[in-house]
């Protein structure tokens, strides 16, 4: 790649693709942060759409444009929907929760900035003179993901319809109440969320 | 582009994700952490496609594949997390200890005994309770 390199200007002139990249970056990181560390349980969620929001912008400055269309379908639209289900299901509280951070939360920290150090550090030493070209044909439309999905990926793609199928009737299965003894032993009305 | 901006913020995504899930206590906070870590996986693997130009694509596909298997996760992760608190009527994971061994008696606890004191009578509750709702 390094011939590739010799003709890129580097990191002192980067391109408007490059600029937005940068600044849609430290929001996503920043909501990140936000999501990991707010005591408000909601806001959390909530910050999380930001995030990933953020991420399937990235992916579109990637050129994958499919791929951000399903983010935004399926996490933006459903998972962050489903926490939002969990949340108001286990009654968590609406305002500031003093305890939502556990005792270990220093070791926690400690331990993330050493990963985070680390892997930084592998990763500039390893594609630091490493450039992807964004221009000519457009990697991820769905013509193309499409036909590869379908083309190369037929089998894996069927398995795995099986195994949303089995985790749908699982989480059915987990989360139904008998009829019989709902009233017996039941101080909580959380039984009809997943049917 | 440089391969590294995608790559940094893959890693420091990974990273807040590990934090979260080490540090937060609610279990739903840590399926949100989670989350996160999936989606940092899934910046690598778009970012590196791309820089590839693989002709099977196998970078966007195992993209699409990770991000059904997370809803699936999250899914019945939910449904844990929603069993466990109606059991127990908590979903703070600190406090799920039934499986944790028993802390030594004269060792200096710092809160440990009393957290699995009240763990342990927790635990018999909730067998109480298990067993009035089967």
């Amino acid at each position: 790649m390094n011939h590739v390199a010799a003709h890129h200007p580097g990191f002192l002139s980067p391109t408007g693709v490059e600029i937005t990249f940068v600044l849609v970056g430290l929001a996503t990181l920043g909501a990140a942060l936000l999501t990991v560390t707010t005591r408000q349980l909601v806001h959390a969620a909530l910050w999380l759409v930001v995030a990933l929001g953020g991420l399937a912008v990235e992916y579109l400055l990637l050129t994958a444009e499919f791929i951000a269309w399903v983010q935004v379908l399926i996490y933006v639209g459903s998972v962050v929907v489903l926490l939002l289900f969990g949340l108001m299901l286990t009654k968590a509280p609406i305002g500031r929760s003093p305890d939502a951070d556990s005792e270990n939360r220093w070791v926690a920290l400690g331990v993330a900035a050493a990963a985070a150090v680390t892997l930084v550090w592998v990763v500039v030493d390893a594609f630091r003179s490493t450039w992807v070209d964004l221009h000519g044909v457009v990697q991820g439309s769905s013509h193309a993901t499409g036909e590869s999905l379908f083309r190369h990926w037929v089998l894996p793609f069927e398995a795995l319809s099986v195994l949303l199928l089995a985790a749908l009737v699982g989480a059915i299965v987990l989360s139904r109440r008998d009829g019989e003894s709902a009233g017996a032993g039941s101080t909580s009305g959380t039984g009809k969320e997943k049917s | 582009m440089h391969l590294a901006y995608p790559a940094v913020l893959a890693v420091l995504l990974f990273c807040v994700g590990v934090y979260g899930v080490l540090a937060r206590r609610n279990a739903i906070l840590v399926l949100m952490s989670v989350e996160l870590m999936l989606n940092a996986v899934n910046l690598n693997l778009v970012a590196f496609d791309v820089w590839l130009r693989d002709v099977v694509h196998s970078g966007q596909a195992l993209t699409l594949f990770t991000i059904t298997i997370a809803a699936a996760e999250i899914g019945l992760g939910l449904a844990i997390v929603l069993l466990v608190y109606r059991n127990r009527g908590s979903s703070d994971v600190d406090r799920l200890t039934d499986l944790a061994e028993p802390p030594e008696h004269g060792a200096p606890g710092h809160g440990d005994g009393t957290a699995s004191g009240a763990g342990a009578a927790d635990g018999t509750a909730a067998d109480q309770n298990a067993e009035a709702t089967a």
